[in-house]
Parts: C-alpha cells; sequence; structure tokens
C-alpha cells in the first residue's frame, strides 16, 4: 500500500474543502472497499478525508417517506424497524450482501460508490480501462490498458449495457434495491447540493468505464432518500450466488408488485450482477400493468428486460439464470 | 491397562493459548533488528528477466535491499534443487537465474524495516521480461502427453494391469465409459505460509510455518551445503497446511537467502494471492473410467486412466489412479497415469493427494453402474466388496468397511432412498441422496521420541512433530499417559523444534501412526524399565516379580497383574532408587508388516442435497460419515478431522476452482472471495463417527490416519445424491450454479 496522510473532517464542508485542498484525496467512512482496493493498489491515495465524525447517520422520517443518513451503517440499517416496516426489501437486500462484520463496519453512501469485482480490475498486472483509463498514463509502460476480461476470464461479468471497453458489473446488493425503490441521493459539493435520482446515479461504461457514477469530483454523499411507496404491494430480493452466504450475486433481482384481483397494477423489476449499474427498465414495468400476475407475464416481462444481452465466453448462463431469476421472485411476490 | 479403542475426548493442550491469541504463529514471532520481506512476483507465465528496476523503491525510506537474481546468495547445495523420490523435495526458485516459468513466480525480495515500507517497496519494482508463449495447463493444454517416472508415492506404480482387460469386457454384458474432471485447487490454510530466519555465525533458525520440521531442516541444510545440525527450525503452532506447508518452498530459502544478504534477521510472510502458484496446487485431472459387469453386478473389468499436469521444471503426478486398483474385487484392470507439462507453480500433495480427485471418479463411476443395472448403490458395492487387497494380492490388516456400510445406512436412514432419480421434492427443491466408499491408506514413516518418567510420577514427551492444528500434541500426550496409567495433564510434551527427536511429516495422515508410534513406544520402554527396577529392588512389593506379570495401572501405580492388592506407586519405586528420572528414546519405523499385509482405513459417507435447478443452486443438506481407522485416540479432534474433511469434500464438489487465464495462465481468482470454499451457511447438518476397529498389526499405537478420509469419498456421494435429486450426472467439478442450469434447461 502506498503511504497516505490522513485528515478528519467534522463538517460535511470541511469535508468537501479537504477533498479539494489536495489532489489524489479520497473521503473515506467504513473503508470495506476502499483498504481493499488500497492492499492491492487499485487506488493510490495520497491523502484520506475521513469523514466517518461527521453527523450523517440518522434514519429519519421525511416527506411521508425516510431519510437515510450516507454514514449510517448497512447493519443499522437493515435493522431498523422503520425501515423495515416501510421498505423491506432494502433491508433483506442489505442482509443478502457481504458478512455481519463488513455489514457493521459499510455505510450506505460507501456502499453505493462500491466498485467492481473485476478481476482484471483487481489485478494490477493486468488491463483495465476502468483502472487504468486511456493509453497516455504516465506509467502505460507497466500497466497496459484494454480490457483483459474481454477474452479472458469472464464467468462473473455483464451481459446488458456493457461496451468494449469495460463489461465489469456494479457489485452492490443494495444498490439494485434502491433502483427497485426510486432512491434518491443526496450530494453536497463546492457547488452547493443537489439530488440524483438513482437510475441516474450509476453509470453505463461506455467509453469511460473509470466513471462508476455520475458523482463529480469533491462531492459528498450526504443522504438516500426513499420516497413513499407509491406502489406499495410485496417485495423481495433474490440473489443467487456460488455459496449460501458471503459471494456476490451472480444475478439477483428485486421485484416489487402491487396486484388486484390476479391483475397487475405496479412492478418494479431491478437485476443486479448483470450490468455496470442496477439493471432496470421502467418500459418493461409498464408493460405489465393491467396483465394478469402469471408466469406467462412474467417471462415476457423478462425476456424484454434482458432483450440484447450479450454474453461472453464464460457467463451465458446468466442470461438463462437471469429470467428464472425474475420469474422466480415475481412468482413469491404474487403469491 | 487395556487401550481404549476409541479414545477420551479430551480437550486440547494448546485450546486456551489459541482462543485467547496467545498462541505465537510463525508469522507473529519477532526479533531485535528484524527486517520485512515482501515478495516481488512475475506478472508472465514463461519467458526471461531482461531488467529489474528497483532504483524507486531503494529511495523510499526504509528499504534496505531488494535481494533479486543480480545479487542473491549463491547456494553451496543448489545442485540438489531437483526433484527427488520424496514427493516434498521439489525444485525451487531460488534467484539463482533470471527464468521464469510461471505467473506469480517469486523474482525479487524487498527488505525493509517496516511492512508497510516493504510493501510499498515491492509495489514499485519494475520488471521487464523477454515473452515466450505459454504451455497451458489442463482443460486446454493437451499436447505432449507423457508418462510421469514415479508416484508420489515411491512404491505405487505409475501404471498398472491384472488379468485381462479385454477378456473381462468381452465377458461382461454390461458396461459404462465416461469422463470425469476436476480443476486445478489451491491450499489456501487460514494461516499463510510465514517464517523468521536469523544467522548466528554459520547457524541458521527459522521460526517457520511448516508440516515437516525435520524434512525442513534436512532440505535447508543440503541447499545450503551446510550439515544439518546448523539449522534449527521451530514450529510452535500451525494454522492448517492441508499439504502446501508439507514441501519445503522457495520461501523457506529465500527468506535465511535475504537475512544473510543483509546481516539482519528477516520476516516474510505470503500474501493471500502470493499463495495460488509458488506454495503447490491440486493439480487438474482428466479421468477416464470403464466399469463393466455381468448381469448379476459383479465387475469384470475396470479401466481408469488419468491424465494430471506439471510444471514445465519438476514431475509432480497426481496419482489419481491408485485407489481404483484396490477398492472394489475385479480380476481384469488397467490404469495409467499420465502428465502435460504446463507453465504453472508445480502440483503438491493437497489433503488426499489422487484420492481425493481418483474416488470421485470412481465413486461416480460406480454410482452410474448402479444405476443402469438399476441396483441399489449400497448393494452394488457390497457385491463386489473386495476381501483382501486385489492390488497388492495380499490381506487387509483389518477392514471394518461392511460395518460402516451398515451403521453409516442405518443411521442415514438410506433405506429410505427411492430408486428413481428425481422422485423427491420439497417446495421449490428436488432432494437426492447419495453414497460414497471413502478409504486412505496408512501411511507410516520413521520417527522418533523420548519420553521420561521423572521422580514425581510425571512424563515427559520430547519429539520433534508439529502440530497441524489437527490436535497431535494432545493426543501425544494421550497416547504416553496411557501407556501409564496416568491422566494425560500428567504428560508434558516438548515439541515444536528440531532440537528433539527428529519426527516424520504432518501428511499423508502419517503422524500418528509413525510419531506416535515411536511415543508409543519409548513410554513402553520407559515403562519396561520401570518394571525391571521394580523386579531388582528388594525393597518393592514386586521384587522379582516378572515383567510380563507386572502392569501399570490407573492412577500411576504398578501392580502384578496375578495379585492386584501386590504393587506399589511409581514414584515410591523411584524415590527409593535414587530418585532419578527413567527414559527411553525410540527411533521407530515400519517393520515387515507392509510386505504381509495391506493397511488401509475405510468408510462410508452417505449425502442428501437439494437442488433449485432453474436457480442452478445445490445445497448439501445432510452428510454423515462413518469410519473405521484403527484406534481412535481422541474422539473429538478425531470427529473434528473426518468433519474437516467432509467439509472440505463440500468445497470440492461445489465450490473450489483455480480460474486461470488461460491466455497468461495467470491465476484470476487469488483471493477469498473469488476462490470460494464453504462458509457455514453451506454447512447444515453433518456428522460423522468412528467404528471400534483394534488392529495390532498396523503398527504399534495401532492406529490408521484420520486427516484425509473424510474429504474422499464424500465428494462423489454429493455428486451421486445430485445424481438422484436431477437425474443428471455431473462429471466436471465444482458443480456450480451455471453448470446445474446448463443440464436443467436442455
Amino acid at each position: 500500500m502506498k503511504s497516505f496522510s490522513y485528515a478528519q473532517a467534522t463538517k460535511p464542508a470541511d469535508a468537501v474543502q479537504l477533498l479539494g485542498a489536495q489532489p489524489q484525496s479520497k473521503f473515506i467512512a467504513g473503508g470495506t472497499n476502499l483498504v481493499d482496493l488500497m492492499k492491492y493498489a487499485v487506488e493510490n491515495p495520497d491523502r484520506l478525508v475521513d469523514i466517518s465524525h461527521l453527523d450523517l447517520a440518522k434514519i429519519e422520517p421525511a416527506n411521508g417517506g425516510l431519510r437515510i443518513g450516507a454514514l449510517a451503517r448497512n447493519s443499522d440499517v437493515a435493522a431498523n424497524a422503520l425501515v423495515q416496516k416501510q421498505f423491506p426489501l432494502l433491508a433483506e437486500a442489505l442482509l443478502a450482501g457481504a458478512s455481519p462484520q463488513l455489514r457493521n463496519m459499510a455505510t450506505m453512501g460507501g456502499n453505493l460508490l462500491q466498485r467492481t469485482r473485476c478481476n482484471y480490475f483487481y489485478d494490477v498486472s493486468q488491463p483495465c480501462n476502468k483502472r487504468t483509463p486511456g493509453r497516455d498514463a504516465g506509467d502505460a509502460a507497466f500497466r497496459p490498458t484494454g480490457c483483459g476480461a474481454i477474452g479472458g476470464y469472464n464467468r462473473i461479468h455483464a451481459i446488458l449495457g456493457s461496451s468494449e471497453s469495460c463489461i465489469a458489473t456494479n457489485p452492490s446488493d443494495m444498490n439494485v434495491a434502491l433502483a427497485a425503490l426510486d432512491a434518491v441521493v443526496q450530494v453536497t459539493g463546492p457547488n452547493g447540493s443537489r439530488s440524483i435520482p438513482i437510475l441516474e446515479f450509476h453509470r453505463l461504461p461506455g467509453t469511460t468505464p473509470q466513471r462508476d457514477t455520475v458523482l463529480e469530483d469533491n462531492e459528498l454523499i450526504t443522504a438516500i432518500d426513499l420516497p413513499t411507496s407509491a406502489v406499495g404491494g410485496k417485495s423481495h430480493y433474490l440473489k443467487v450466488r456460488d455459496r449460501a452466504s458471503y459471494a456476490f450475486a451472480l444475478v439477483s433481482v428485486a421485484a416489487r408488485l402491487v396486484t388486484q384481483n390476479g391483475m397487475i397494477r405496479e412492478a418494479r423489476i431491478a437485476l443486479g450482477g448483470v450490468a455496470h449499474k442496477p439493471w432496470r427498465l421502467p418500459v418493461v414495468e409498464q408493460t405489465m400493468v393491467g396483465k394478469p400476475a402469471t408466469e406467462a407475464t412474467f417471462r415476457t416481462a423478462a425476456q424484454a428486460l434482458l432483450a440484447g444481452a450479450k454474453p461472453h465466453e464464460h457467463n451465458a448462463f446468466k442470461i438463462q439464470l437471469a429470467e428464472n431469476a425474475i420469474i422466480r421472485a415475481l412468482q413469491t411476490v404474487s403469491s | 491397562m487395556a487401550k481404549k479403542l476409541l479414545g477420551d475426548p479430551i480437550n486440547r493442550v494448546d485450546g486456551a493459548l489459541k482462543a485467547t491469541g496467545r498462541a505465537r504463529y510463525s508469522g507473529d514471532i519477532k526479533r531485535p533488528g528484524m527486517l520485512h520481506g515482501v515478495l516481488v512476483m512475475s506478472t508472465v507465465a514463461n519467458g526471461k528477466i531482461t531488467a529489474i528496476d528497483t532504483a524507486a523503491t531503494l529511495k523510499l525510506p526504509g528499504v534496505v535491499n531488494v535481494m533479486t537474481h543480480l545479487n542473491a546468495p549463491k547456494l553451496a547445495g543448489i545442485d540438489k534443487n531437483k526433484a527427488s523420490e520424496i514427493a516434498t523435495d521439489r525444485v525451487l526458485q531460488l534467484f539463482q537465474d533470471d527464468l521464469v516459468h510461471y505467473n506469480n513466480q517469486p523474482i525479487a525480495m524487498v527488505l525493509a524495516d517496516t511492512l508497510e515500507q516493504a510493501t510499498e517497496g515491492a509495489s514499485l519494482v519494475r520488471v521487464t521480461y523477454q515473452i515466450q508463449p505459454v504451455k497451458q495447463p489442463l482443460p486446454t493444454g493437451k499436447a505432449d502427453l507423457a508418462t510421469p517416472k514415479q508416484l508420489p508415492r515411491i512404491d505405487d506404480q505409475v501404471d498398472t494391469k491384472r488379468g485381462d482387460l479385454a477378456a473381462g469386457l468381452g465377458a461382461a454384458t454390461q458396461r459404462i465409459e465416461a469422463t470425469y474432471t476436476t480443476p486445478t485447487m489451491n491450499h489456501n490454510a487460514l494461516e499463510p505460509h510465514a517464517l523468521l530466519a536469523f544467522w548466528e555465525g554459520d547457524k541458521l533458525t527459522m521460526y517457520n510455518a511448516t508440516q515437516g520440521i525435520s524434512g525442513c531442516q534436512k532440505r535447508v541444510a543440503e541447499l545450503f551445503g551446510m550439515p544439518k545440525e546448523n539449522v534449527r527450525v521451530i514450529t510452535q503452532f500451525l494454522g492448517g497446511g492441508f499439504g502446501s506447508k508439507g514441501t519445503t518452498f522457495s520461501h523457506v530459502l529465500l527468506t535465511p537467502m535475504a537475512a544473510k544478504l543483509v546481516g539482519k534477521p528477516v520476516r516474510l510472510v505470503l500474501k493471500r494471492e502470493q499463495m495460488f502458484g509458488m506454495v503447490g496446487n491440486r493439480s487438474a485431472t482428466e479421468q477416464t473410467l470403464t466399469l463393466a459387469t455381468g448381469n448379476d453386478g459383479k465387475l469384470l473389468a475396470t479401466a481408469h486412466h488419468s491424465l494430471v499436469q506439471t510444471s514445465d521444471f519438476d514431475d509432480f503426478a497426481e496419482p489419481a489412479g491408485t485407489i481404483t486398483r484396490m477398492l472394489y474385487a475385479c480380476s481384469n484392470l488397467d490404469t495409467t497415469h499420465k502428465f502435460i507439462r504446463a507453465n504453472i507453480g508445480t502440483p503438491t500433495p493437497m489433503r488426499a493427494p489422487g484420492e481425493a480427485p481418483g474416488v470421485f471418479a470412481l465413486e461416480s463411476a460406480i454410482d452410474e453402474m448402479a444405476a443402469q443395472l438399476k441396483m441399489d448403490p449400497l448393494a452394488f458395492r457390497l457385491a463386489n466388496y473386495a476381501e483382501k487387497d486385489p492390488n497388492k494380492d495380499k490381506p487387509f490388516s483389518s477392514k471394518s468397511l461392511r460395518e460402516c456400510y451398515r451403521q453409516g445406512a442405518e443411521r442415514f436412514g438410506w433405506s429410505k432412498r427411492p430408486a428413481e432419480p428425481r422422485s423427491l421434492k420439497n417446495g421449490h427443491y428436488l432432494r437426492g441422496m447419495g453414497m460414497g466408499t471413502t478409504v486412505y491408506p496408512m501411511n507410516r514413516a520413521e520417527s522418533s521420541a523420548l519420553v521420561r518418567l521423572k521422580p514425581d510420577g510425571t512424563l515427559q514427551v520430547e519429539t520433534g512433530t508439529q502440530d497441524l492444528g489437527t490436535g497431535t500434541f494432545t493426543i501425544m500426550t494421550q497416547i504416553a499417559a496411557e501407556v501409564f496409567g496416568v491422566s494425560p495433564d500428567q504428560v508434558t510434551l516438548s515439541a515444536g523444534d528440531s532440537i528433539y527427536p527428529a519426527s516424520s511429516v504432518s501428511g499423508g495422515s502419517r503422524c500418528t501412526s509413525s510419531t506416535g508410534s515411536a511415543v508409543e513406544q519409548a513410554a513402553r520402554e520407559v515403562l519396561k524399565k520401570t518394571k525391571q527396577l521394580a523386579f531388582k529392588d528388594s525393597k518393592s512389593p514386586l521384587f522379582n516379580v516378572a515383567e510380563a506379570d507386572i502392569v501399570a495401572e490407573k492412577g500411576g501405580r504398578l501392580q502384578q497383574k496375578s495379585n492386584p492388592k501386590i504393587g506399589e506407586s511409581i514414584t515410591n519405586l523411584l524415590k527409593r532408587n535414587g530418585n532419578n528420572p527413567v527414559e527411553a528414546t525410540v527411533q521407530s519405523k515400519q517393520g515387515d508388516e507392509k510386505e504381509k499385509y495391506s493397511m488401509n482405513a475405510f468408510g462410508a459417507v452417505f449425502a442428501e442435497v437439494e437442488v433449485d435447478e432453474l436457480l442452478g443452486e445445490v445445497r448439501v443438506t445432510r452428510l454423515l460419515g462413518s469410519f473405521a481407522a484403527g484406534r481412535i485416540v481422541n474422539l473429538k479432534t478425531a470427529r473434528s478431522q473426518v468433519l474437516g474433511g467432509m467439509v472440505w469434500a463440500v468445497s470440492m464438489a461445489l465450490h473450489e476452482k483455480t480460474a486461470f487465464d488461460m491466455r497468461t495462465n495467470r491465476v484470476m481468482n487469488a483471493n477469498l472471495a473469488e476462490y470460494h470454499v464453504p462458509v457455514n451457511a453451506d454447512i447444515r447438518e453433518i456428522d460423522g463417527f468412528f467404528i471400534e476397529e483394534a488392529d495390532d498389526i498396523v503398527n504399534p499405537a495401532g492406529v490408521k490416519g484420520i486427516g484425509e478420509i473424510g474429504v474422499v469419498g464424500t465428494v462423489a456421494a454429493i455428486a451421486n445424491a445430485i445424481y438422484h435429486a436431477t437425474g443428471h450426472r455431473f462429471r466436471d467439478l465444482p458443480i456450480t450454479v451455471d453448470k446445474v442450469l446448463s443440464l436443467a434447461s436442455r
């Protein structure tokens, strides 16, 4: 790990200022992802700005929904009575992620910014456009760019929305639930505060895979808002993984469904493990409204969600798996 | 005292130290002035180092030196750096040349005052290579098949023929042929490989995480070209090894070389990702099995052809076919082993080397044959029960496999298994039951121990053994205590250090059979001397009582067998005789019993699984193993051993795979997030138990190994249960979501 300096922020504005004061600075809160990445020399900050002392850990009612502070711990949010009552999908997704030890450390803001588990991103001897973008990096002789996963070992990689630069996936469970809950990310920065709808927060890789989100330099996430659900009904987070716990999703589904007399009134379906961001297509959800809550409807929706899926050598199974998982999740919430 | 066949389940002697964090493992040891070493690894798999730029590293504060092939000390015994008949002597990468043979090979060591400085320094070393094309491992690299010169156990033949295979096939009415594949796997003990090395003049001391203190001492001494006496190896505690710490790998030499270069003690702890290459692996295998029977289900022909892989600079052939030669009665049998060479680190024994992948194939094929014959898999196995070892054509020293089958099947409820696959359902899950025979040969090596009876009646045992984490230190005290009829807490053990009598490796399940026998024999020798003391002591109640008529009884008392009232305490006897300790050192080794008998532990494993076909998920809901392994010294640590082995089998069946990028032979999942082993949630109901088995032939301790037998038959039991659940055969490990899904969606 590269040596770094450390500063502690006490107010959000100070944090933003401290980060801007020195290039190659990074916020650190729970550190469950950043410290790993620093150990692997994927992230090499000169300075860490510790934001864990900021007063941003509250979980409170807001506008009929909930506002969850960016520094609230994943474990606290999952155990929170308001969350469990109003947004059980979020609690379920959080508990499907990582281990109790990690959830005790990991924050909500940090989880939003969790970086991909791509094997090539993590191994600095391997080419990666996300880690080392462009061909003009100063040390290009030692860190060739390109995408190692394309043509390499790509079992855990994306089938949707990938590009020729990058086929990485977003590894978070929480983000998938937030996508199905129409969450809004609150951020503050040198130019003031703004609200970013969750579906716009994470990006597809395109030609700039180094950017996971639309967050600007020096912006700080302060809260996640969960609006009162227009869609009541039932929800379920289904995670398919290689072992019973403590593994990243091969495919996951966050599903919400409102039915009346066997007919679908509202639907939300977000997929994890398949793309650079939680995969949700509101257009497909719209087509489900008014249709019977049957396997045939679910299958049609699943296939529409997966239309255009592009497999690589080792991950073609994800297409069938995602279809099956969507149907299973929707069956679970419609029964 | 009469020996207990199932020994007391006492707690570990070092349990409190481990539970409270006071146990000091090799990587915890400090030494004044110590430097930290961090390895720099190759990032190509085949080629030559043309330049190593260490300028940026050497500018870092705290960095003292960078050892590379340009400045590494030359080794006087480098001519010994070649494969020998001993499986644990491997060809090492010792910075004596500029060649790169595999990706993630050690090529330099940065030495600094702190671990952080050395780590950062290592990340700044820039290496330039002349790159050669890579030779790929299995399953793709299949050019240039070769027959290995030997198998790891030197007396195992590479290829065997028995009877007339063609005739057997010709006479058969039923036949199956199938190919089974298993991936490369890496050991991943919880404790990484670690050592501290320092020189005092020409004497070297190493605190090293090794499964074989004596073997390590020998190997280090011969490569440095110095007398063994000048090397001291200490292993106070081990956090597992599974074979990976049985071989003295490169880092064990590189660290004392670095200590010599800088003139200071050096500590090296491998990073997790560095454990995927330089410290061995289990070879991938591709095995083709042919079984043929008559309509009565008797095996008439068996063929087992194994293809494995080794490195391009050393020969280690995973002996996958050896068990097939002896497990079932079959007169016509061929087995062969071939390997390919790839640019990978050399494979090494990994818990049940050969047996684990080989018996997965064999016991899967047995299940396939039974299904084709429409016979119950257990009945089919019993129909082909080997009453004597068909490979060696010798009787077994003991074999209680029938009893293992019977008791295991009864406890598991095997009779409730419907014959038809896909008959059992539980919600979204298909449920299935499967079984496998498990077996492990009794291995025994030379080992020695000293036992000293002190005037206060307590015992001191000295032996240079290490405790892999299995409970060796605990059971050595039990073995000595039982000879004298005293409580194990009356025994003090001095071990984990080469200053004590040389002991065998803790590998191949041979530690207790070898070192346990040495302790047993030394204790018996001391007891004999003590009896002789009484015989000659006119003041003893046992004066002139023949040695054979004296027994040691509970509480440290010697008494006359024919008249138990006559006797006295050992302390009284010694007190009258000058208060001198009585001691004996025994160098224990196998006699000619191996020429007369086949000696093996056996067992039967039963598995129940649930398979969610649409989501591809397999969960092992129940595992039960019954084992007959001679005398069990400590029921608690023994049960932990077999349960641990069964968990390993879950891992091998469902999870583990070293994933290579075939373009570069680089391991792309060299961490425990992506190299999957089961977590607690994957292990549901699991149990293992032992059948009472007395075996006076096998060795003086009366034990057979239990470290590996838990793995061997369990892998196939799980795969067979998945077949029973789904009706699909999975012949390629691990059986992961993608594979289940693709078969289910056919």
